[in-house]
């Protein structure tokens, strides 16, 4: 009896001590998420806020007086004609005509400048959509240049001195008057969907981006899920457990951590130099994410195999299941939401992954978009890394837009990995 | 009739079996049978005769061996690895353990049903369609339905689960997931059911279905089952094998064995004084 109150006492004297470490543990463990969801957060709203302009594009309105003795003097209106026509000029023009009083050479070259290169390509496609609006007069949007963008957007210090910014005083002036005039607003950037990748960032887009990396991770889903799940199923399975499946193992797990750039260098060395396929394809990138996602999926369905129950296994034999009946009857589809799991998230890693495509030259400058994956084509993360080291303000915006749309993909890998383990989990 | 014969001729002299291993009208026989699990000798020197018909009780404390010979019997101790036997069992005469012997229609001639009631994470109807169905046993689909009526019904499942077969079989309960697994044994029509410690994952009243079931499956089948339970085994057996320590220790009549056995180890462990 006293021995037992003494035993209480104790337990009573300890018991403070032993909440305060949970409390403590607890509040350890929520601040460290908190920080982890704060970087989360201030990433994602740095990338947003720098990006989201990417979406949008500055563009001019001008009234263009389509010449016909500029498009097309002969009047036939032939294709080749109205194609080879110097639109241009007439752009310059209708500038111009709103700016009488530049007669400089110099500072009618300044005010051309409002007009984006690509801006001919946007009047030209007007007319050959409709041939008969040579000779009329077209109320039409067409590409800002930069200067006029850059003061758009606000990017140009106007306290500044005239030599410490991108835009002179004159031009200053002349922007100011269109945009009294409410010639200048903001459009959709549908070049940044539609294009490939160009020096100017009004014209610059990531479809040929968007392209290379599809083919590049179709390539690699192909020969890494396949080879990958057949060789996690055989190890696990059916080979003997001996040295020599030890060693494979060992050396699968060390494949695993092997730096990225590594493969690359194999790729060069094997895919290229060797078997000289074409530099630069997404055909060669493919083969190189497919090695290094390899040990991923590998680890990942064998461990998914290896969670299987073995009463499994044991009811599948115990009935008189052959062993290829067993894996592919019974344990295969426990396992198939692991190893989907594995092979999502190892292929995400291959699509965010450049420095193995830096080595076997997917990062040249392509403006193609390619229709194979033997093409040379560049990927999303190759062509962020590019934006990244170029110096006009345009080409930031553009980095931190296609970090979104690459995030996006991500996310949508991951969210789908996690869909297929709940549609397929089963329980037992 | 009552043999109390101490010995047996077949043994080496060492191993001493007491009681009659010998049966009449033999289905499986176990002759000079040793296990190995790498360096540690499970099983000495078993020798055994199981009757046509006939339910026999393996009894005896935990780690005696009686598990891993019943494993032996259809060879499951085949996915062990560093499991090694020797001896000779054979089924109806054939040697199980001889070279060209195939384990999957082995399997199939002696079904088992695991300590753990273990359906596949499928329907109810797939679980006992399956054997019929890697076997090759129904030629219909027509077939296969009536063969799993059939089965289901002998197992006492049929009235429980007849509107819900296509339910998952891992949502019903402990006992009906283990008549579920019996069902699916006895699907692909076996000779010989093994049990292993059946109802030891089950309540009172769920034993008592599973022992009036096996009762029932004695008229067409040999059933050998492994239990720690000495009440379970009086009252489902024909006969009692009493191991110890990788031994076998004593078999003969259940009646026998549990008022009058011959060995003293075998009556310091049903009188309980280990166990």
């Amino acid at each position: 009896m006293n021995n037992n109150q003494q035993t209480i006492e104790r337990v009573k004297a300890g018991l403070q001590r032993r909440r305060a470490s949970e409390k403590r543990f607890r509040l350890y463990g929520q601040v460290s998420i908190m920080t982890g969801l704060l970087a989360l957060l201030i990433l994602l709203v740095s990338i947003v806020s720098a990006g989201y302009g990417g979406f949008f594009q500055t563009m001019l309105v001008l009234d263009v007086r389509l010449d016909a003795e500029v498009i097309d003097p002969a009047g036939q209106r032939e294709r080749d004609v109205l194609l080879q026509a110097d639109y241009g000029l007439l752009l310059k023009q209708s500038l111009y005509g709103m700016f009488p009083e530049v007669t400089d050479r110099q500072e009618k070259r300044q005010l051309s400048a409002f007009i984006s290169s690509g801006a001919t390509q946007s009047l030209r496609d007007v007319v050959l959509e409709d041939p008969g609006l040579v000779g009329q007069t077209v109320h039409i949007e067409v590409e800002a240049g930069s200067a006029v963008d850059a003061v758009y957007r606000g990017d140009v210090d106007r306290n500044a001195t005239q030599s410490d910014r991108s835009v002179n005083d004159r031009q200053l002036q002349w922007i100011d008057h269109l945009l009294d005039e409410k010639r200048v607003l903001q459009r959709f950037n549908r070049h940044f969907f539609t294009s490939g990748d160009s020096r100017n960032p009004e014209q610059a887009g990531i479809l040929g981006a968007m392209a290379g990396s599809f083919f590049t991770i179709v390539v690699t889903v192909f020969l890494a899920l396949p080879v990958g799940i057949a060789a996690a199923i055989y190890l696990e399975e059916f080979s003997p457990h001996n040295r020599w499946t030890d060693f494979i193992e060992v050396n699968i797990n060390n494949l695993a951590a092997v730096p990225s750039i590594v493969y690359g260098l194999l790729g060069l060395a094997v895919f290229i130099n060797f078997f000289e396929m074409p530099r630069s394809s997404p055909m060669v990138g493919g083969l190189v994410l497919a090695l290094m996602t390899l040990p991923v999926v590998i680890i990942a369905s064998r461990s998914a195999l290896k969670s299987v129950p073995p009463s499994i296994r044991e009811a599948a034999f115990g009935i008189g299941a052959s062993k290829v009946q067993m894996v592919f009857h019974h344990v295969m589809p426990l396992a198939m939401p692991g190893m989907m799991t594995g092979a999502i998230i190892g292929l995400a890693r291959a699509l965010g992954e450049s420095a193995p495509l830096l080595m076997i030259g997917m990062v040249a400058f392509i403006v193609d978009v390619p229709g194979s994956a033997m093409d040379p084509s560049t990927v999303l993360p190759v062509q962020i890394y590019l934006w990244a080291d170029s110096p006009e303000r345009g080409f930031v915006r553009l980095t931190s837009a296609a970090i979104l749309v690459l995030l996006g993909f991500l996310i949508c890998m991951n969210g789908m990995a996690v869909y297929l383990r709940k549609r397929f989990e089963k329980r037992w | 009739m009552m043999h109390r014969t101490t010995g047996s001729d077949l043994h080496s002299p060492h191993e001493v079996t007491v009681g009659r291993i010998h049966s009449e009208d033999p289905r499986i026989s176990a002759r000079n049978v040793d296990v190995y699990y790498g360096q540690k000798h499970a099983i000495h020197h078993v020798s055994l005769d199981i009757g046509r018909n006939e339910v026999i009780a393996f009894i005896g404390p935990s780690g005696c061996g009686k598990s891993t010979f019943l494993r032996c019997i259809n060879r499951m101790n085949d996915t062990i690895a560093g499991c090694r036997v020797t001896g000779t069992i054979s089924l109806d005469g054939k040697m199980i353990y001889d070279e060209d012997m195939d384990v999957v229609p082995l399997r199939a001639q002696i079904g088992m049903v695991f300590q753990k009631p273990n359906p596949f994470p499928k329907s109810i109807y797939e679980n006992v369609a399956y054997g019929l169905r890697i076997h090759g046993l129904a030629s219909s689909k027509g077939q296969t339905e009536e063969i799993v009526e059939t089965s289901l019904r002998r197992a006492g499942l049929w009235e429980e689960v007849k509107d819900s077969l296509h339910h998952p079989g891992t949502s019903l309960s402990g006992g009906q997931q283990q008549r579920l697994c019996i069902a699916r044994t006895i699907a692909v029509n076996p000779e010989v059911i093994l049990m292993d410690e059946p109802c030891s994952a089950l309540d009172p009243i769920a034993t008592a279905r599973i022992e009036q079931l096996i009762d029932e499956l004695r008229e067409d089948y040999t059933i050998v089952i492994v239990t720690h339970s000495m009440q379970q085994a009086a009252r489902v057996s024909q006969r009692t094998a009493y191991f110890h320590m990788g031994k076998l220790i004593e078999v003969g009549e259940t009646g026998q064995i549990f008022t009058n056995p011959s060995h003293q180890l075998t009556e310091d462990y049903i009188t309980g004084r280990f166990g």
